[in-house]
């Protein structure tokens, strides 16, 4: 029913008369009001520099550390409070050593039945000629197992802070290694050299420790070390493309799984039998001869490949974010 | 000996296990491993819980291999043990499920099955702190604790949860050497690392007199250790941006139940390693006591002051952790009591605040400032009765699990009246108020309606209990943990008397 009234009949009506005055423009008794729009505020220079200079001496009280009064009093009060407190640690544990039994006293306490019962059986119970593989090993074999798995989980963290997923493109861990690498010499003749000579001998001696780890001194960790850095020192002379033809993040995590988890079935079939008082039927074979004591070897082969693979993985990830 | 009495070797192994198994397997595979290993680890310590109960065998102890034990190791059971073990990996299960859909966002999916590693040799290392009868052990496991916490904080990767992580690897080695460093000293003096023989030597020293002053230093320094470790008051610097940037199962875990392995290992060396009367006849629990008040006080006004959520949750953790040192402190079998029941509902309730808080922070924009919660637990209904009841547990109010253990507090320190009494009751009553402050504050602005517009502007959105079933599930299972720790609680402290008495 509505038609479109022109604009100045509307302007008469009652409603057009209400609106005009509800929007300001004439009221009914005064006639028309002019408005004037709302003008920008002038600026007023002077203040304007007064905010922006508080803001700047906020800014620069907050950030700027050299002429911070407080922060540098915070940082000597900080000093100086680290420096009591180990000076009190420290003058502590001295004068507690002093109290402490004397080193090769007869009479110490230490000097009891349980080391001696490890240097007289240790021999007959384990097999090992050493005893320190035997200890660690056999006696305690649980915390040893620990220890590899602080290993393994120390390698997991390693992975999170540096591994790469990225493939290709900037940013990936090609490309980083191949920045970061920019000013190193490549194919270092004398160190090719070196290496092809050395590294041969580095894991053949490597294999020697972690082998007669129960004959003599060494076994799986410093024999693993021993192979990880003949590892180390290849990828050094030769670069990722050659090592990465027999090495890759598939065989390291081949090689860690079937390690742990042969050392993880074989201590708990042992600890099984152990706690039930049941024959456990590994041979102790005779004492001196490769073969021999039992678990122990195997042990000290899974340990060393764990180790070697770990101190690999461990340059390989800071070197270059993956493998 | 029964085949249940394999439970504690065999539920340390398999978690160990499926860490290592994991390493090869895909996400969905390493995440339903995880699953099934916690859940199982869980009934079977039910089993041994129920098992010990019913026999009353008290405690009794398991060859870790072919020779007994000052030469071999060995772990001990009894029912603390045992129904520590099936609590904790309770709580573990409900933090994992809580945050699971979370985790998609806040972690790389190539690095999901290290998460699932780290946890599960979090618990595998969490239950040999429990079940251990060995010093050296208890340490070995101390160090696969600490890194994988790391890891946990830092798998979330941004600025934050590294500088955190670097805090907290500094405060935590700093904790593990001077605990390495006593136990070190320990064998000096005594010749041994198996805790109950150590308790005999122990005896004899203090009885002859001779080293007297090393002997003090030591207990001091493992305790120290340990309470660095578990962020008692002074040192708990690293703690507010632990849990308040890592992933929120991260935090949940870290909250509760990694300082409370340290503090279980705590109560272990005090029973069992120190024997009860030398350590309550020493100065070393007044410090406690004392430090302990200082945080139950300074955490709460930190918490106060604090306008970040989960920053706030954590700062509360410090007055928590205050409370369960003060009870050490009172120096009584009732204390310890009390101190024990609040590590359970620490744990408890502290998981499912954090677990909560993320579900408010997410319908809020994901912005964790306290002002921008307002009206958010209409929009997350579920995640707002969580929040309610996790803040009324934590302030104390009866059929919450949290009454119970302050009832207890009080009750510890009244009935055996010392210089000690009067402190206690007094700081009790004050943290109460202030944690009321802040919790209460808390749940009355995600309480309080937003204006439609102001949700429409800043793109907040509501989330029904049927987009998110198994988060729901989590929700109502951690508020029934947390009745059940409130209404029920007679049997569970006749529980944990029992177990004391069986402990040293």
């Amino acid at each position: 029913m509505s038609r479109p009234v022109p604009e100045e009949e509307y302007g008469k009506r009652v409603s057009g008369a209400f609106k005009l005055w509800m929007r300001g423009v004439r009221d009914p008794y005064l006639g028309n009001v002019e408005v004037s729009p709302e003008t920008a505020g002038e600026e007023d220079e002077t203040l304007l520099k007064g905010y922006q200079e508080e803001t700047d001496r906020m800014i620069q009280r907050i950030h700027d550390i050299e002429n911070n009064r407080r922060y540098r009093l915070f940082q000597k009060f900080y000093r100086a409070a680290a420096a009591i407190c180990c000076l009190t640690l420290v003058v502590m544990l001295l004068i507690t050593v002093a109290y402490l039994p004397p080193v090769g006293n007869a009479d110490n306490p230490a000097h009891n039945e349980v080391a001696a019962k490890y240097i007289e059986d240790g021999l007959q119970d384990t097999g090992a000629v050493n005893i320190v593989t035997g200890m660690i090993l056999d006696y305690r074999a649980f915390d040893t197992f620990g220890e590899s798995n602080v290993l393994f989980i120390a390698t997991c963290t390693v992975l999170i802070l540096m591994r790469n997923d990225k493939k290709e493109g900037k940013g990936s861990a090609e490309e980083e290694e191949r920045l970061d690498s920019f000013y190193e010499p490549k194919d270092d003749r004398i160190l090719q050299t070196v290496a092809m000579i050395l590294v041969p001998f580095i894991i053949l001696f490597g294999i020697y420790v972690i082998l007669n780890g129960h004959l003599s001194p060494g076994g799986g960790f410093s024999g693993g070390a021993i192979i990880g850095s003949a590892l180390i020192l290849y990828l050094n002379a030769f670069g990722f493309e050659k090592t990465e033809r027999f090495f890759t993040a598939k065989t390291y995590k081949i090689i860690s799984f079937s390690a742990l988890s042969f050392y993880c079935i074989a201590k708990s079939y042992s600890f099984y039998t152990g706690a039930h008082h049941l024959e456990s039927g590994i041979p102790l074979g005779t004492p001196g001869s490769i073969l021999s004591s039992g678990l122990i070897l195997p042990l000290n082969i899974c340990v060393g490949l764990v180790v070697a693979c770990t101190m690999y993985a461990f340059f390989a990830l800071f070197r270059k974010g993956g493998f | 000996m029964d085949f249940i009495q394999n439970v504690p070797f065999f539920s340390i192994m398999i978690s160990m296990f499926s860490g290592i198994v994991s390493s090869v397997l895909s996400e969905k595979w390493a995440k339903r491993l995880n699953l099934a290993v916690i859940l199982a680890v869980s009934i079977m310590s039910g089993a041994l819980l129920v098992y010990i109960c019913e026999t009353g065998i008290g405690s009794y102890t398991f060859m870790m291999g072919h020779f007994p034990a000052p030469w071999g190791n060995e772990i001990r059971a009894g029912a603390l043990e045992a129904g520590t073990a099936m609590f904790f990996s309770i709580v573990m299960l409900l933090s994992m499920t809580g945050g699971r859909k979370k985790l998609f966002d806040e972690v790389e999916y190539s690095k999901h099955n290290i998460y699932y590693i780290l946890v599960d040799m979090m618990l595998s290392s969490l239950l040999a702190l429990i079940y251990t009868n060995d010093l050296f052990t208890a340490y070995v496991f101390v160090e696969i604790n600490t890194i994988a916490a790391c890891g946990l904080i830092m798998i979330r990767q941004n600025g934050r949860t590294i500088e955190a992580a670097v805090r907290y690897m500094i405060m935590s080695l700093l904790g593990s050497g001077l605990l390495l460093m006593g136990i070190c000293m320990l064998y000096d003096l005594t010749g041994h690392l198996l805790m109950s023989n150590i308790q005999e030597s122990m005896a004899g020293i203090m009885a002859s007199g001779t080293y007297r002053i090393p002997m003090l230093v030591t207990v001091g320094i493992m305790t120290i250790g340990l309470a660095i470790k578990s962020a008692l008051f002074p040192c708990h610097a690293w703690l507010p941006d632990a849990y308040g940037y890592s992933t929120v199962s991260s935090a949940a875990m870290l909250s509760a139940l990694v300082s409370k392995g340290y503090i279980f290992l705590l109560i272990k060396i005090f029973y069992r390693v120190i024997g009860r009367d030398i350590i309550y006849s020493s100065h070393i629990i007044h410090i406690l006591f004392i430090f302990g008040l200082c945080g139950m006080i300074f955490g709460s006004f930190s918490a106060i002051w604090e306008s970040d959520v989960r920053r706030m949750i954590a700062f509360s953790s410090v007055a928590q952790i205050g409370y369960i040192y003060m009870g050490f402190g009172l120096g009584t079998q009732e204390g310890m009591v009390a101190s024990v029941y609040h590590i359970l509902v620490h744990a408890a309730t502290k998981s499912l605040l954090f677990i909560s808080a993320i579900g408010l922070t997410d319908v809020s924009g994901g912005s964790r400032s306290f002002f921008e919660l307002n009206g958010s637990a209409y929009r997350n209904k579920v995640a707002g009765v969580g929040f309610a009841v996790g803040s009324l547990s934590m302030v104390g109010i009866p059929i919450f699990s949290g009454f119970v253990s302050k009832l207890l507090f009080a009750k510890a320190a009244v009935i055996n009246p010392t210089w000690k009494m009067f402190p206690t009751v007094i700081v009790l009553a004050i943290s109460t108020i202030l944690n009321a402050i802040y919790f209460l504050k808390t749940v009355i602005r995600i309480y309080t309606p937003e204006k439609q517009s102001m949700v429409e502007e800043k793109g907040f959105y509501s989330i029904r209990w049927d987009k998110q079933k198994l988060y729901t599930v989590t929700i109502i299972l951690f508020v029934i943990l947390n009745l059940i720790l409130g209404m029920c609680s007679q049997p569970i402290i006749h529980l944990i008397e029992t177990g004391l008495a069986n402990f040293a």
